[in-house]
């Protein structure tokens, strides 16, 4: 690190956590500031807030040991007002940030002078973001920063990654990764992995939250010093933190954690477990990242892991010393779990790691940070595209998509010229751009930011006290005295005020929440090792005696797939007849296909009664038995009914509602912000309606499209799916349910959607239900 | 097409989201919110604008399949004062047509008190139509029959995990609230208290399909 900070050369450092990357990273900055220096000199930057905060309290630490005149300072979201005003006035020598802040920070005038004499731009965690959209703003944050700095060195840190030379290029001023070099930092001991099973060995047919366990994860909190409990939902966490508290006969010390949760409540249990005082905390992903806490020697990952790389980075989190290994114990939920537990354990074992996919940088973004270049003074057309396509995201942008950009931020950029006097963008007598009225930089300042979240209620107490949000379907399911579990506790709803859901604490039975949207999906990379299992039996000695037993079952009954194959079962079970589709390609995708098969089934006279999915396979059942799976699955259904069906899916109105805010077409609608009993508001799903009606190619539409399926791989896996079933499908037609269906027919806590039935009947089915209810 | 009976009339509610009143052919609608989008758009935020002629169109289209003599607009047709004069010429031709083919009366609302002569049609506060008050605001103190908009009214259905949105009517004994029309109007929960306190006791939501009328009863 340091002889690449003397050369000057820009640098990647990969290592595991716990290697003191950080520090390591801030290396050579603080080699150049042992000479006395003006201004500032590094700019370092973090996906979370709480990092930022967290490495200035390590930083300060050796400098101060050493008396080093170094100020280091955070800007973020929570910097009070006249300290930002400061910073810009009187910069420190090294400012900890956010992505979101650096884009602020360039909108104003003197964003030239302050980043006049940058030397260095440090970037964490860089994997975990890099192939998203705050990825997309950081990148066109880093080309600015270069044409105000030329020269600038940039130091990328990130866990270990399956491809170093993307990030390498990603990082690069023009994708050129050679400018970058690469850093190995020691990879550490070995991760002591295992997976837990029942006392009798037999894993549950059904489950996907490893509930089962939860005396054997109690006696394992028990054992160790601090553990974290990782959940894949939001709702499991809460289920897990139930169930745990419900056997925890010693009253240790157990906290919760998920993103839902008002930031007091996780500030709070962040600092309990810095401080030691937590024996456990039971987490989601809002964990993946962020402060180490030294002290936890146990890391649980309740349900299947779904990624290679993501559980490496979990195990990460425990025991921060290199020389010993950190323990994990994996605990499926059921059988198929198993195997993908299996898989994952095999891969951090051989360092496979899963792939990361870059695709292009989101057009809302790029809308987002034009107008926030717009904000800090005039720019020139063509020497801002050229700054744009020096970051890697943004290389190859033409001319005519930058100009639909500027068109679009200058009044909607619709074919429609209606708004030629509400200009917010105009060109100057330089023929430079410029915005026409301070206020719509007062307002890209307010609504600039790539995190949107979904339309939320809070949930708080009557004396005021915040626990965090529960999203807005959930809101509309309950009623006044209804109960459900949320941070923790057991709450009644005293009065729902929308936006604000005013509950009290109860000792009642609660329901949990259910949090729409999409799941984790198990990475390509896991799916396709499940696969080899099931096609090699040598490898099945290492399973548990009933997982053989299983699948032993399920050669002799029906079939095991060949890794290339897609396994199609039929058979009746119970009046009804069933498809099962063994596809592997995550819940999301099986969601997606079932919608499209039932209503091809519909139009086929087959009667489709609903479908249920997990992450491995899809179930279709009807009146009518399915002679010929292989019609339903034709390669047409991509053309017409999935573009159909995504067109006019709550999917694509999310995304677009999310592009619109990014892109800055609207404001953020504040939470808390009250609704009058007049509507002054609009809902971005009608404006997706009028646009696609009136102007289909519109640029956010574009985007929307775009992002439903970039982001949503899953969408992308469904096509290949379709594509490839014609040549690979093979169809078991059987006399009753194979070993391997039973899983997925036996799913606690999934509601089937029943084909054929549009809003319409929604609608009659719950005026029926009224009407029987409140009949005399 | 049902028929519903209210205070004595046989109406018709149109899954479109408005009135047909067959026994003088009306065809009544409420909350167009013409130029909702520009109105918007002066203050920064530029929302398609395409509202007006999408929601112009649509009352043609309701128009040509109902063929009114009479069409009534309760208030707040336009999403402010100045709405009539952002109209796009599109717009502008389809009103036109829609005035000149009718006899059109626009009641006045809070976001349009006037409405400019240019665009054809005759505006008044309040009419009264065989014993049925027109307003654009229910008025509680007032015992008479009224149709009314203003609320725009919805109903929020969840069943087997999906989230049903949909424009609605809410009736009482002797107040009937249309939906809104306009194509960027939001809405606001049928059982919303402002609603409730509006119409009064025993009322219920009104959602119209193709070929029946769904009732559902609204309480706080």
């Amino acid at each position: 690190m340091l002889a690449a900070g003397r050369a000057g050369r820009s640098v990647l450092l990969v290592a595991a956590t716990g290697a003191g990357k950080t520090l390591a990273g801030f290396l050579p900055t603080l080699v150049d500031l042992l000479e006395p220096y003006e201004g500032l000199h590094t700019l370092y930057i973090s996906p979370l807030k709480a990092l930022a905060v967290d490495v200035q309290r390590n930083l300060l630490t050796p400098i101060e040991e050493m008396g080093l005149p170094i100020r280091v300072e955070t800007r973020t979201g929570d910097t009070p007002a006249d300290r930002k005003a400061r910073q810009r006035a009187n910069p420190p020598h090294i400012l900890l940030t956010t992505p979101e802040s650096l884009s602020l920070l360039l909108t104003h005038p003197d964003s030239a002078q302050l980043f006049a004499g940058l030397k260095t731009v440090v970037v964490d965690e860089i994997h975990a973001f890099a192939t998203q959209k705050r990825g997309d703003l950081l990148a066109l944050g880093l080309s600015r920063l270069e044409a105000l700095a030329p020269g600038l060195r940039r130091v990328g840190l990130s866990a270990t990654v399956a491809d170093p030379d993307s990030y390498r290029a990603w990082l690069a001023p023009h994708g050129d990764m050679d400018a970058v070099d690469l850093v190995t930092g020691d990879p550490g001991a070995e991760p002591d992995i295992a997976i837990m099973l029942p006392d009798d060995d037999r894993i549950p047919w059904s489950g996907h939250s490893g509930r089962w366990a939860t005396h054997h994860v109690m006696r394992q909190i028990e054992r160790h010093r601090t553990s974290l409990v990782f959940c894949n939902t939001r709702g499991l966490c809460e289920l897990m933190f139930q169930d745990l508290w419900t056997v925890n006969d010693n009253g240790l010390p157990i906290g919760i954690h998920h993103g839902s949760l008002s930031v007091e409540a996780r500030r709070k249990v962040e600092q309990a477990m810095a401080d030691g005082k937590l024996r456990a905390l039971v987490c989601t992903s809002s964990l993946d990242l962020g402060i180490d806490w030294g002290d936890v020697d146990l890391v649980m990952q309740m349900g299947a892991p779904k990624g290679s790389s993501r559980l490496l980075q979990r195990i990460g989190r425990a025991n921060h010393r290199l020389d010993e290994p950190s323990e994990a114990i994996l605990v499926p939920g059921n059988r198929f779990e198993y195997l993908e537990a299996r898989a994952a354990l095999d891969a951090v074992e051989e360092g496979a790691l899963d792939p990361d996919i870059f695709r292009p940088g989101a057009l809302d973004v790029l809308a987002q940070h034009v107008m926030a270049v717009a904000c800090a003074g005039p720019f020139d057309e063509a020497e801002l595209l050229a700054e744009i396509a020096a970051a890697a995201p943004y290389a190859g942008l033409s001319a005519e998509l930058f100009g639909n950009i500027l068109s679009f931020i200058e009044s909607g950029g619709y074919a429609l010229r209606a708004y030629d006097k509400f200009k917010r963008l105009r060109r100057n007598a330089d023929g430079k751009w410029q915005v026409t009225n301070p206020r719509f930089i007062q307002q890209h300042r307010e609504n600039a930011g790539i995190i949107v979240e979904a339309p939320a209620l809070n949930v708080r107490f009557r004396n005021g006290r915040k626990l965090g949000t529960v999203e807005e379907y959930f809101a509309s399911t309950l009623s006044v005295g209804d109960t459900f579990h949320f941070a923790g506790l057991t709450l009644e709803v005293e009065r729902i005020d929308t936006p604000e859901l005013i509950v009290k604490a109860t000792t009642r039975p609660a329901r949990i929440p259910t949090y729409v949207g999409l799941r984790m999906a198990m990475t390509t990379h896991l799916a396709d090792r499940v696969r080899h299992f099931l096609a090699e039996p040598e490898t099945w000695r290492r399973f548990p005696d009933d997982v053989r037993e299983w699948l032993e079952v399920q050669q002799r009954r029906s079939l095991l797939p060949q890794p290339d194959q897609l396994l199609v079962e039929t058979f009746p079970h119970e009046g009804r007849h069933y498809l099962v589709l063994y596809s592997f390609e995550g819940w999301n995708a099986h969601q997606s296909l079932g919608m499209l098969i039932t209503r091809r089934m519909e139009s086929a006279g087959l009667k489709p009664l609903g479908f249920v999915s997990n992450d491995y396979a899809l179930a279709v059942y009807g009146l009518e038995e399915i002679a010929d799976p292989a019609a339903l699955l034709s390669p047409d259904i991509l053309e017409e009914e999935f573009v159909d069906w995504v067109q006019g899916s709550n999917l694509l109105k999310r995304a677009f509602r999310e592009v619109a805010i990014i892109g800055g077409l609207v404001e953020r609608q504040q939470l808390g912000k009250r609704k009058s009993g007049r509507q002054v508001t609009f809902s971005t799903d009608l404006i997706y309606d009028v646009l696609r009606r009136y102007e289909p190619d519109h640029l956010l539409l574009r985007a929307a499209w775009e992002d439903a399926r970039a982001r949503l791989t899953d969408v992308a896996r469904l096509g290949g799916l379709v594509e490839r079933a014609a040549s690979t499908l093979v169809h078991a037609k059987l006399d009753r349910v194979s070993p391997l269906a039973v899983p997925s027919l036996v799913l606690i806590g999934r509601e089937s959607v029943p084909a054929g039935l549009a809003d319409d009947d929604l609608l009659i089915e719950a005026e029926s239900l009224a009407r029987i209810a409140m009949a005399e | 097409m049902v028929r519903f009976s209210f205070c004595g009339h046989d109406l018709i509610a149109l899954p479109q989201g408005a009135l047909f009143w067959p026994a003088r052919r009306a065809l009544l609608v409420a909350d167009l919110h013409l130029e909702k989008a520009s109105w918007f758009a002066r203050g920064g935020q530029m929302l398609p604008p395409y509202d007006s002629i999408a929601t112009l169109a649509d009352l043609t289209a309701l128009a040509a399949s109902v063929g009114p003599a009479e069409i009534w607009c309760l208030g707040d047709s336009f999403h402010d004062t100045g709405g009539c004069e952002r109209l796009p010429e599109r717009a502008c031709e389809l009103l036109a047509a829609l005035t000149h083919a009718h006899r059109w009366t626009w009641i006045t609302g809070n976001h349009d008190p006037v409405v400019a002569a240019i665009v054809g049609g005759e505006a008044v506060a309040e009419a009264e139509l065989d014993g049925l008050i027109l307003r654009h605001e229910a008025d509680p103190g007032d015992p008479r029959p009224e149709l009314s908009g203003h609320f725009h009214p919805k109903l929020r259905i969840h069943r087997r995990g999906r989230l049903v949105s949909r424009r609605c009517f809410v009736m009482s004994e002797t107040k009937l609230i249309l939906p809104a029309f306009g194509a960027l109007t939001g809405g606001l929960e049928a059982h919303h208290p402002e609603i409730l306190r509006a119409v009064g006791p025993g009322a219920e939501a009104l959602v119209p399909l193709s070929d029946r009328l769904l009732r559902f009863p609204v309480a706080a």
